[in-house]
């Protein structure tokens, strides 16, 4: 067991080691923005007031180094600063003191749980979907079924998102409105109400994401079919479907479980233009929005945010795939 | 309410199941297709059958009751008509050339699954479209029509334009020229950002495997880094800065997105081939060819790259269509290809409103996702060739 945790604690240290250089890799490529950036940002009517005003709020008067450290120490902190718009509205009517200013973090945590949300709904359809999809398929391999979910399930994979994305509003929105086409969330909705009008984008990423999980599941499942102990079971009588459930698929678990966290990371990550389409408000929307006015920070900390969140889940993908897999923990 | 309904239908089948078993047993005289049945697979039966019915009973429903049309009754026709079309013209495809061609490919197409004989028909059929954009498409794709935003169809009843059969967009170009040339541009852009990710890739990850020592680990260790940050979100953020780089200058935007989307890939592509070439480089015909005293450029071009063939050109299609995709994505979101070029996935953000109007103009519906489904066919057909591709390379048969 102290091997096991030697091996996690090794991959967690990497993990920060990683997340060190993305945060380097990022900063550095948001300070290669060339000329005067408040001015930039402020436009034809700037004024040499307002210039110094954003200049300072941003700290962008120090050296970069400085800067850079400054950044990172906050970003540990989940301190990320205030907005680029929030600053550029205080800079403009000249006021210094931040009274009513929303910080970075005040923008994106909401936001968060919302992506967060819609994340978890998207995965309690596709997860339980891909794992019994997969294993009919496995059942039936080579049947007009199989075939038929193979192709079907590709195409979905292979299709834009904004395609399924659209399909989807035609006919569960527009020609029977089962779903509302935009998900107007916020706090004070129920629970039913919340589900309900999340579950067109839901139901977005449950295409994207079913096919790999299902098609990795079946293979994993057909792989193990040829095994001597499959051969075992099948000779002692037991139904094709109880030598899938009780035997092949156990020891199936960790490309499924690894193909299974992949899909969590794209769920969390490859929300910006699904939340885009129906106008979600998550974290995805506001990374589109902050790049299209060039909110730096704002771009930063989603940025970074991703990157983290892209990291954990592939080091979870990881330990659990080592966890899940004897020959893997005990190293020769 | 729909929903209760169908749970409810659901629940009834199961009944029906259990009724064609035993009818099945009844007629046969027990014979064991039916009486080694499972109640799942009997349901299975049962529910294809049904949807099987209910999708010919909806398929002939009038078009329109009462003078009011019936959207998605035209629109499952559409789906259903398109199917048949594609599916009888690749079965005639693919019986051509089991006929036509040297013996190598029509021994090929023998084996070929319908599927992937789809995928090579399309692609042809894009790679014609996006060569000859410029004759086949009746005007220009920067030319402003006399009048905006025609109906399409045709029909001058209807608001629509013989001279324009796919209508024309909000300032008056014609959305049939522009989903030609958004052949050329999208297809042609992604074509060259892959081509140049698989140069710079292929070239670093053979370099990496043969030479190794701290040069490998150097670009190992960046790649790394750079594959930390998913891949749609670093574009977006390096794009962001390229275009206040660039200006006001719409081709320098284009250009900035091809190179940065083709460093961003080429990460992938490094890892598959430094790994494909780690394998080659132990060969014996390596060390023999390093003993006879050839240069790097020789091992790497004349040795190993013939040698990674087959993984490399499945990693092609698989790249195009992911580079496709983002590009696809990065337009629609508004910061990829840049106006005025054609090009599919702005052609679906600017002409999406319309499906709100599914219900009342069905036709003007169907633009925007005749440019999305464009987008979809060509990454699907991609994805069933490179699919038959890895499962004849892998051998597997079951």
């Amino acid at each position: 067991m102290s091997g096991l945790l030697r091996i996690i604690v090794q991959r967690l240290l990497l993990g920060l080691v990683t997340l060190f250089v993305v945060s380097i890799i990022i900063f550095v490529a948001v300070n290669a923005l060339p000329g005067d950036f408040a001015r930039e940002i402020l436009g034809q009517g700037a004024t040499e007031e307002s210039v110094a005003a954003i200049q300072k709020q941003l700290g962008l008067d120090r050296d970069p180094l400085t800067r850079y450290l400054d950044w990172l120490s906050g970003a540990i902190r989940f301190d990320f600063g205030i907005p680029l718009s929030q600053a550029m509205f205080a800079g403009n009517f000249g006021s210094t003191a931040i009274v009513d200013v929303k910080t970075v973090v005040q923008q994106i945590e909401p936001r968060l749980y919302n992506t967060l949300f819609l994340a978890g709904l998207s995965a309690a359809i596709a997860i339980p979907l891909a794992v019994t999809l997969g294993v009919l398929t496995a059942l039936y391999r080579n049947s007009a079924f199989d075939k038929i979910m193979n192709v079907s399930t590709l195409s979905a994979i292979s299709s834009p998102e904004f395609f399924l994305a659209y399909i989807l509003i035609l006919f569960l929105a527009v020609l029977n409105p089962i779903f509302p086409s935009l998900s107007n969330i916020n706090p004070d909705l129920s629970w039913g109400e919340l589900v309900e009008r999340s579950m067109l984008p839901a139901l977005t990423l449950t295409l994207a994401v079913t096919a790999q999980m299902m098609r990795m599941t079946r293979a994993a499942i057909i792989n193990l079919l040829a095994s001597p102990y499959i051969e075992m079971a099948r000779l002692k009588g037991l139904s094709p479907m109880r030598v899938i459930i009780k035997h092949a698929l156990p020891n199936a678990l960790a490309p499924i479980i690894t193909v299974i966290a992949l899909n969590l990371a794209f769920l969390i990550t490859g929300v910006v233009v699904v939340e885009t389409v129906f106008v979600y408000p998550g974290i995805g929307q506001l990374f589109v929005d902050s790049v299209k006015i060039r909110d730096i920070p704002v771009v930063q900390a989603c940025c970074l945010l991703f990157a983290a969140v892209y990291i954990l889940l592939n080091l979870t993908a990881d330990i659990l795939s080592i966890v899940s897999n004897p020959r893997l923990r005990h190293p020769k | 309410m729909t929903i209760l309904y169908v749970l409810i239908a659901a629940i009834l089948l199961i009944g029906v199941a259990f009724a064609f078993r035993s009818v099945g047993k009844a007629a046969t005289g027990n014979a064991p297709f039916f009486r080694d049945m499972p109640t799942g697979v009997a349901y299975g039966y049962v529910l294809a059958a049904t949807l099987i019915v209910l999708s010919i009973w909806y398929f002939f429903k009038p078009l329109d009751i009462d003078g009011v049309p019936q959207a998605g009754v035209l629109f499952f026709r559409w789906a259903v008509i398109g199917f048949a079309i594609f599916a009888a013209a690749a079965f005639v495809f693919r019986l051509i050339f089991r006929h036509v061609g040297t013996e190598g490919s029509k021994k090929l197409f023998r084996s070929m699954p319908l599927t992937a004989a789809f995928g090579i028909m399309i692609i042809i059929i894009y790679a014609i479209f996006a060569v000859f954009a410029g004759f086949i498409a009746p005007y220009g794709q920067e030319e402003v029509l006399g009048a905006a935003n025609v109906v399409p169809g045709g029909n001058p009843a209807l608001g629509g334009n013989p001279d324009y059969p796919l209508g024309t967009d909000q300032i008056g170009r014609d959305i049939l020229s522009r989903l030609i040339f958004g052949a050329q541009n999208t297809v042609g852009i992604a074509f060259v950002t892959t081509c140049l990710a698989f140069f710079i890739g292929g070239s670093l990850g053979f370099l990496a495997a043969t030479l190794g020592g701290w040069l490998d680990q150097l670009l190992s260790r960046t790649v790394d880094a750079l594959m930390a940050i998913p891949a749609l979100i670093f574009a977006l953020l390096l794009i962001t800065i390229a275009t206040a780089w660039a200006g006001s200058s719409s081709w320098l935007v284009t250009i900035y997105m091809i190179f940065i989307i083709a460093i961003i890939d080429s990460t992938r592509v490094f890892r598959l081939s430094r790994a494909v070439g780690l394998n080659i480089v132990v060969m014996d015909y390596i060390e023999a060819a390093k003993l006879r005293g050839e240069g790097l450029g020789y091992l790497v071009f004349r040795e190993m790259l013939p040698n990674a063939y087959a993984p490399l050109l499945a990693e092609f299609g698989l790249r195009f269509c992911f580079v496709f995709l983002t590009i696809a994505s990065l337009s629609f979101l508004g910061v990829g290809i840049q106006p005025p070029l054609a090009d599919w996935g702005t052609m679906v953000r600017d002409l999406s409103p319309f499906i709100n109007y599914a219900q009342f103009a069905p036709y003007a519906a169907a633009t925007p996702l005749l440019a999305a489904g464009a987008i979809a066919l060509l990454t699907v057909a991609v994805n069933f060739v490179v699919d038959w591709m890895l499962h004849k390379s892998s051998g597997l048969k079951e």
